[in-house]
């Protein structure tokens, strides 16, 4: 094990190997350097530790080379993650602040019931994304995925920004079905087409109008900065948006 | 569509005591009265009484009495009212019959046929007016066993790390019941009630209001499957993290607290849009499985830093047993069974009256298996679904409860009538609502002066019981199922309560 403390860019620094560490082991430590006034973490041969960022609630950074367990920034509240390397499922598990970022992969269950702060992925995700986000007034999550999502994304969304590239990917379609089923809140913006029995019957489509081009280009133009691609290559995609259809889905389904 | 549906019930107004002052047209929610202003009379409105008796109990001069509609169908064991009428309802919807409160149908109560043991003469009672009785309920995991460092005599200590322990001064906390399904003032009642009498109070699912947060040391915050309001302040201020799976009247299904109950304040402390159904999904989307559980569970405590108890919450279903040895395995500090009597802000009909097994044989049946396996002392069990009075909490313990929830009991106790309107949204006395005018109808300081005081005669009578069995602690008690017998009740119901025959 080998703690390096130095100062990059007036940052106090902290560099871990995590080889052979528990979960609890590197969190606890995390913990403490992060209480004693580190502020920027560099982990290196990270293998399967869960729960990376959570219950540190500061704005610190986290720089993860290897592969992050399950639940990594779980329960998040201001830390900024870089993962070089693919991440495992429940990624910003009902994250209420921060970024996650992540150059590679993630599995299923990315930003379930997240409730602010950002994801960037840059390449594909599994099931489940984004299920059930929400947002009230300015505190609205944004997951941006630059290749493709499986079943049940943006599953009972109530809020949040859901933008799938559909960009780094070979596939020319999605292939998810149950998009946005029991979606009464929130937009996702889809880079790439769907079919109409894809969607969830909760869901609209329509064309981005002014204010959606906007969002999404400063959603893209984000993305781009943080994986070196080129911005406007992407918002030459033909993007549509999804929408709730009503804000009570279920309201008709019961009778006193 | 004309409907085929008659009244539930007829109001009667004596004339001769009626003053038309119009408290009743001011109080009833479901716009049961009206004043006409031709006759210069105050009136009533055929079908719309719910049977809340917020307007009889409130009418100065006792004018007004509510009865049940003696519309009497042709005797049917099979076709009675009630199913008709929902027959009708759903006829005339095409909707899933909605309803409020604990299931009441006639299944077996075992509780009423179980009974406690007295000493006589062999072991003399215990007079709990001028002796100590211990009611002090320690909830956590237990350790394995304990070493004690006896090396200086002077300061003997205790070696073994301890997990987090709660205390409570009264083995009763009250149910989850989530803000929104509830109003402001309950949560308001039953969290200074738990203040007050050394317990805990439960948030449910909707979050914890900003005003609450100052009662964090006698709160259970819970984490369920809409996420509505969890956020690591939340989770930090809590004394227990509860992570509920499922409950007693709907085991298996998610929840639908309709957009009329999203009200603005409602929406910020759930954060989701101002009149949006707030929707809890059936399962949690990161829990398929006891290692998802386990996941979350240790998530949920290094988001806490390993400080708090993290309980998980199941209705009662066929095979309890066997998922409580996984929670317990999972990591479940508190493991919380919920049985099919368990109460709800709403829940489909067919759901509550079919689903789920009482609590009494769940609760027997988890509590023999996790000793089987030798890993009882690992989660305190707390039980909850119908719990009426301290008879019911006591036999739970003999049963082998740590402590039980009461949530209609406490309910009733600030007012509740159980007329199973909860979701409607319109409760009369200020309970079952978000509706601000009707909330303040329930003063928390009467609110909680009431729930305490329950509590506080089912302390003294615990207290008497446990004295006439001639046990000081209710520790003494826990799972000590000697103490009760059984009566009515089948050789396999004997068998899987574990208890026997009174007269054996």
């Amino acid at each position: 094990m080998n703690n390096n403390l130095n100062t990059i860019s007036n940052k106090k620094v902290m560099e871990i190997s995590a080889d052979g560490l528990s979960y609890r082991e590197l969190n606890t430590k995390l913990r403490e350097a992060a209480a004693q006034g580190i502020e920027k973490f560099k982990l290196t041969d990270v293998c399967g530790q869960r729960y990376l960022g959570t219950g540190l609630n500061k704005p610190v950074e986290i720089d993860i080379r290897g592969t992050p367990g399950n639940d990594l920034g779980a329960f998040m509240e201001g830390p900024e993650i870089t993962v070089h390397g693919n991440v495992q499922d429940g990624c910003g598990n009902t994250m209420n602040d921060g970024e996650i970022i992540v150059h590679g992969h993630t599995g299923d269950v990315v930003g379930f019931s997240a409730r602010g702060g950002k994801i960037f992925i840059r390449d594909s995700v599994g099931y489940r994304a984004g299920i059930h986000m929400k947002e009230y007034k300015d505190k609205k999550p944004v997951i941006v995925i630059g290749g493709n999502a499986q079943d049940f994304c943006g599953e009972y969304m109530a809020g949040g920004i859901l933008i799938l590239l559909g960009f780094n990917t070979h596939e020319v379609n999605f292939k998810a079905n149950f998009i946005g089923t029991g979606m009464h809140g929130g937009v996702i913006y889809l880079g790439n087409k769907v079919e109409t029995y894809q969607l969830g019957k909760e869901v609209g489509i329509a064309e981005l109008d002014e204010n959606d081009n906007n969002v999404l280009r400063q959603y893209v133009n984000e993305f781009a900065s943080h994986f070196n691609c080129d911005a406007e290559e992407i918002l030459n995609r033909q993007f549509i948006k999804l929408f709730p259809r009503w804000l009570r889905p279920y309201g008709q389904l019961y009778v006193y | 569509m004309k409907s085929y549906l008659a009244p539930k019930f007829i109001i009667e107004r004596d004339t001769e005591r009626c003053i038309n002052c119009k408290v009743c047209v001011n109080q009833c929610s479901f716009d049961s009265h009206y004043y006409d202003a031709d006759d210069d009379k105050v009136k009533s409105r055929i079908g719309k009484c719910v049977g809340c008796h917020r307007c009889v109990l409130f009418c100065p001069t006792q004018a007004l009495t509510v009865r049940e509609n003696p519309l009497d169908y042709r005797a049917n064991y099979n076709w009675s009212p009630e199913v008709i009428e929902d027959i009708t309802k759903q006829a005339e919807s095409g909707g899933v019959v909605l309803t409020g409160m604990g299931n009441d149908k006639s299944q077996r109560i075992y509780w009423d046929h179980l009974l406690l043991n007295a000493s006589q003469v062999t072991n003399p009672s215990i007079d709990p007016l001028r002796e100590p009785m211990e009611l002090t309920t320690y909830l956590g995991r237990k350790p394995d066993k304990i070493d004690i460092d006896k090396q200086d005599p002077q300061s003997i200590k205790l070696k073994t790390e301890l997990a987090p322990q709660v205390k409570l001064d009264v083995p009763v906390m009250f149910s989850a019941m989530s803000y929104g399904a509830v109003s402001i003032n309950v949560h308001k009642s039953l969290a200074r009630a738990a203040v007050e009498m050394g317990t805990l109070w439960n948030t449910g699912e909707g979050g914890l209001h900003p005003d609450l947060y100052k009662y964090g040391n006698n709160t259970i915050v819970q984490v369920a499957s809409g996420r509505f309001g969890v956020q690591p302040s939340y989770l930090n201020i809590a004394r227990v993290v509860e992570i509920k799976i499922g409950q007693g009247a709907k085991p298996g299904i998610g929840g639908h607290l309709p957009g009329e109950k999203v009200t603005a304040e409602v929406s910020s402390t759930r954060m989701i849009p101002h009149g949006t159904d707030a929707l809890s999904p059936a399962p949690q989307h990161d829990i398929y499985s006891i290692e998802d559980l386990s996941q979350l569970i240790h998530a949920l405590k290094e988001a806490t830093n390993y400080t708090k108890p993290i309980s998980v919450k199941i209705a009662a279903v066929h095979n309890s047993a066997a998922i409580a040895s996984g929670m317990v395995r999972a990591g479940a500090d508190i493991i919380v069974l919920d049985g099919f009597r368990g109460a709800t802000g709403a829940a489909p009909k067919i759901i509550r009256e079919n689903v789920g097994i009482p609590i009494e044989l769940a609760l027997a049946s988890v509590d023999t298996r996790l000793r089987q396996e030798g890993i009882r002392n690992q989660a305190s069990l707390v039980i909850s679904g119908g719990i009426r009075n301290s008879g019911d909490v006591i036999k739970a313990i003999a049963l082998g409860a740590d402590a039980v929830n009461i949530g209609t009991a406490a309910l009733v106790a600030l007012g509740c009538r159980v007329c199973q309107q909860c979701h409607t949204g319109k409760c009369a006395w200020g309970i079952c609502t978000s509706d601000l005018f009707l909330s303040k109808r329930l003063n928390p300081d009467i609110g909680a002066r009431r729930a305490a005081n329950l509590l506080r005669g089912w302390s003294h009578e615990i207290k008497d019981m446990l004295g006439g069995m001639g046990i000081n602690a209710i520790e003494s008690l826990r799972g000590n199922r000697l103490h009760l017998r059984g009566i009515d009740l089948t050789d396999t119901e004997l068998e899987v309560l574990g208890v026997r025959m009174a007269g054996n």
